[in-house]
C-alpha cells in the first residue's frame, strides 16, 4: 500500500471520512436525471459565495448608522478589491434569487413536490423566504439614501399587518422612526440570526433530498439507477461556473453605486425596493383606502400560504412532463404576472430631478465662463429685464443692454450699481443691493453683452445659472477649471 | 435522456459494463480545473482585499504647531497642536503636545513630550533648568540629553521647520545614540 492509501485508511478508520465522501459521491441517482437538476447545487454554491463575501465585508464594515456608510465607502474607494468584494455580494443577492426561483420551477413543472417529497419543498419554500428576508435586512446596511428610504416604507408595510402590526414595528425598532435600533436589529437579523437558520433548513432540505433520493420520472423505475459522481457532478461544476462567471463578470463591470448618506429630511428622494420586491411594491399600488392592508400584507401572505400547500393540492402520481400542462400554465401565468408589475413599476417610477441641457434650444450659454453665467443670475434675481430689454423687443423704461456699446470700466459699472443716479444725473434706476464681488460679476457679464450673444441670456437654463452662482459663492474656480478659466489644481469638470 | 454508455451506471445483471475512461477523464479534469479556478478567483481578490494596505488619502506631511517668531531664545514651552490621525474610515482630529525649545531664529528645537524610559509626560523646571520625569526621575538637559536617572538616550524630536514663524512638524523620529 502506498503512504496515501494508508493514510486515507487510517483516517477512515477513525473518523470514516472517505466512506461518508464516497456515500455522498456515488449516491444513486435515477437514470433520468440531467442539466435540469443541477439549480440546487448552483444555489448552494451562491450561498456559500454570500456568507464568503459577506464576511470579507463585515472585516471592514462599522455597523452603526454613525459609521456604516463611511466605512462602506472606504471598503469601496481605499481597499484594493474591495469594490469587486461588495460587487459580488450585491449582484450575488439578485441572482441567488434567481437561481432559487428557478430551482422552484424546475421542482414544480415536474412535480418533484409529490409524496414523499412534500417536506423537502416546503423546507425549500422557507429557504424562499430566508433568501428574501437577507435582501429585505441587507438593503438597509449602506445607510445610503436608498437604504433609507426603502427601508421606511418597508417597517411601514409592516406596520400595516392585522394584529401583528405594532408588536412588528416594535420587534424591527421601528416604533419612531428608522434609526440605530432598526438598523442595529437589521445587522443583528442578516449576519447573526438568518445564516445558522439558513444552513440548518439547508442540511435539513439535503438530508430529505438524500432521503428520498432525487425525483424521478416515470419510466426511471425500469432502468438501472447512476452515481452522481462524476457525470452529475460535472453538470453540477458546469453550472456553478456558468454562474459564477456571470457573477464575476457583472461584479466587476457593473458598478453598484452608494448613493449620497441616508438623509431623512431629503423630500426629493423616490425610494424604490430591490429589483425583485417591485412587483410586492406593484401590487400595493393596485390596492386603495382600507384595501391596502390587504395588498400589502394579506395578499403576500396567502401567496406564500399557497406555495406551502401545493403538494397538497396536487397529490396525484408523478405524471410525465408533457402530462403537466397545467403546473406548465401556472408558471407561465405566474412569470407573465410578475414580468407585467415589475414593468409598470419600473415605467412609473420618476426619473430623478437631473440637470439635461435641451439641445433644440439655442446652446450659446454653453460657451459662457462660470462668472458670466453668474452674472445672467443675478441678472435674473434682480429683475433688471423688467425695465430693461437685451437686444430687442418692445422698448421699456430703460435703454436696451445688448444695443448700447458700453464704453464703460467695470469700476465705474459697480459704483453705477450702487448709486446710480450719481453716476447718470437723473437716472431713475434702483440700486442694486449686492456686495461688491457681485456687482463685479454682473458686470463682468454686462460689459460683454453685444446683440451675437444677447441670446445666450434668454437661452440660459435656470440650473445652469443657479449652480454658476454657487459655483461663484463657493470659489470652485480656485481650484477647477471650467470653459478655460480657472486654476489647474483640481479636476476639470468640462 | 439517453444514457452514456460508461461505468457509473450501476450495472444491471444483462449489461455489460464498458470502461470509458476517455470520457470520466474528461469529467474530472473540468470538476477539479473548474473548482481549481473558482477558488483561486475568489481567494485571490480576498487575500488582496485583506493584505493591501488602503490608499493612503493625501494629507500634507508638516502640521503647523503654533507662533515661535515670539519666543524667548532658552525657554522650553509647551505647545498644543492638533492632528488629524487616520484610522480606517475614520479621521480624527487628536491633541498633540510638543515641547519648543528656540536657541538662535533658525535653530528651533521640538522635542517629543514622552520622557525616553517608559513613556510618561516629563515637565521643565524653572529653577533648575532641566527637564525632569516625575516617574522615575530621568532628567533631561535643555537640549535633550540625559542628565541623570533611567532614561536609555536622549529625548525624542519632531521633524520640524519654520515658515513665516510658523513653526511646522513632521513625524516624531527616535533620537539615536546616548545622549547625541
Amino acid at each position: 500500500m502506498s503512504w496515501k492509501t494508508r493514510l486515507i485508511t487510517w483516517l477512515d478508520h477513525r473518523t470514516g471520512v472517505e466512506t461518508a465522501v464516497r456515500n455522498f459521491l456515488y449516491e444513486k441517482i435515477p437514470d433520468s436525471s440531467g442539466w435540469r437538476q443541477v439549480f440546487g447545487s448552483v444555489a448552494l454554491f451562491l450561498f456559500l459565495v454570500q456568507a464568503f463575501t459577506g464576511a470579507l465585508l463585515a472585516f471592514n464594515y462599522a455597523p452603526t448608522p454613525g459609521d456604516a456608510y463611511n466605512s462602506l465607502r472606504y471598503i469601496l474607494t481605499e481597499l484594493t478589491a474591495g469594490r469587486l468584494i461588495r460587487g459580488l455580494h450585491h449582484w450575488g443577492a439578485s441572482m441567488m434569487i434567481v437561481v432559487v426561483v428557478l430551482h422552484m420551477v424546475q421542482v414544480f413543472v415536474y412535480g418533484g413536490y409529490k409524496k414523499p417529497r412534500e417536506a423537502t419543498w416546503i423546507a425549500g419554500v422557507f429557504l424562499l423566504l430566508l433568501t428574501l428576508a437577507y435582501g429585505l435586512t441587507g438593503y438597509l446596511l449602506p445607510w445610503d439614501n436608498r437604504a433609507y428610504w426603502g427601508t421606511v416604507v418597508t417597517t411601514q408595510i409592516a406596520a400595516k399587518a392585522p394584529v401583528l402590526g405594532p408588536y412588528l414595528t416594535r420587534l424591527l425598532g421601528s416604533t419612531g422612526d428608522v434609526g440605530v435600533v432598526t438598523f442595529a436589529r437589521f445587522y443583528g437579523l442578516h449576519v447573526l440570526l438568518l445564516p445558522p437558520a439558513t444552513m440548518l433548513l439547508i442540511a435539513l432540505h439535503i438530508y430529505l433530498v438524500r432521503k428520498h433520493g432525487v425525483a424521478p420520472v416515470p419510466g426511471d423505475e425500469l432502468l438501472p439507477g447512476r452515481k452522481f459522481y462524476p457525470e452529475q457532478a460535472f453538470r453540477d461544476t458546469v453550472a456553478i461556473f456558468l454562474a459564477f462567471a456571470i457573477l464575476f463578470v457583472m461584479a466587476a463591470a457593473v458598478r453598484v453605486p452608494l448613493e449620497e448618506l441616508a438623509d431623512p429630511t431629503d423630500t426629493t428622494y423616490v425610494p424604490r425596493p430591490e429589483w425583485y420586491f417591485l412587483f410586492l411594491f406593484q401590487t400595493l399600488k393596485l390596492f386603495k383606502g382600507p384595501l391596502e392592508m390587504a395588498g400589502a400584507v394579506i395578499l403576500p401572505a396567502l401567496a406564500i400560504l399557497v406555495l406551502i400547500l401545493v403538494p397538497f393540492m396536487d397529490r396525484g402520481r408523478i405524471k410525465k412532463i408533457t402530462e403537466r400542462g397545467f403546473a406548465a400554465a401556472i408558471v407561465v401565468l405566474a412569470a407573465l404576472g410578475w414580468a407585467g408589475l415589475t414593468a409598470v413599476a419600473l415605467v412609473t417610477t420618476p426619473k430623478p430631478a437631473v440637470a439635461q441641457v435641451d439641445f433644440s434650444q439655442p446652446t450659446d450659454w454653453l460657451q459662457l465662463s462660470p462668472m458670466e453665467l453668474a452674472g445672467i443670475g443675478y441678472f435674473r434675481e434682480e429683475n433688471c429685464a423688467s425695465c430693461h430689454t437685451v437686444g430687442g423687443g418692445k422698448s421699456r423704461i430703460g435703454p436696451d443692454l445688448a444695443n448700447m456699446p458700453i464704453k464703460r470700466s467695470a469700476a465705474w459699472m459697480i459704483q453705477h450699481f450702487k448709486r446710480p443716479s450719481a453716476m447718470v444725473p437723473g437716472s431713475a434706476m434702483p440700486a442694486i443691493q449686492l456686495t461688491d464681488a457681485q456687482l463685479n460679476t454682473l458686470a463682468a457679464f454686462l460689459l460683454k453683452l453685444n446683440p451675437q450673444n444677447a441670446e445666450a441670456l434668454q437661452s440660459a437654463p435656470d440650473f445652469a445659472t443657479q449652480g454658476a452662482l454657487i459655483y461663484q459663492k463657493s470659489f470652485c474656480g480656485s481650484c477647477h477649471l471650467l470653459n478655460g478659466v480657472g486654476m489647474k489644481i483640481g479636476p476639470l469638470n468640462v | 435522456m439517453a444514457s452514456p454508455p460508461y461505468s457509473d451506471r450501476v450495472p444491471g445483471p444483462t449489461q455489460r459494463v464498458p470502461e470509458n475512461t476517455t470520457r470520466r477523464r474528461f469529467y474530472l479534469s473540468i470538476i477539479y480545473g473548474l473548482w481549481g479556478f473558482m477558488s483561486l478567483a475568489l481567494s485571490i481578490p480576498a487575500f488582496v482585499y485583506l493584505l493591501f494596505p488602503p490608499r493612503v488619502r493625501k494629507q500634507s506631511e508638516w502640521v503647523e504647531a503654533g507662533d515661535v517668531s515670539k519666543l524667548a531664545v532658552g525657554e522650553p514651552v509647551e505647545m498644543v497642536f492638533r492632528e488629524n490621525r487616520v484610522d480606517g474610515w475614520k479621521v480624527t482630529s487628536e491633541k498633540e503636545n510638543v515641547w519648543v525649545v528656540k536657541f538662535s531664529d533658525q535653530n528651533i528645537v521640538a522635542f517629543g513630550p514622552q520622557c525616553t524610559h517608559l513613556g510618561c509626560a516629563y515637565h521643565w523646571d524653572d529653577g533648575k533648568r532641566e527637564f525632569q520625569c516625575p516617574c522615575h526621575s530621568s532628567v533631561f538637559s535643555v537640549d535633550g540629553n540625559v542628565v541623570s536617572g533611567p532614561a536609555p538616550r536622549p529625548l525624542d524630536r519632531y521633524e520640524a521647520k519654520i515658515q513665516n514663524g510658523k513653526l511646522l512638524l513632521g513625524a516624531l523620529r527616535e533620537s539615536g545614540a546616548k545622549n547625541a
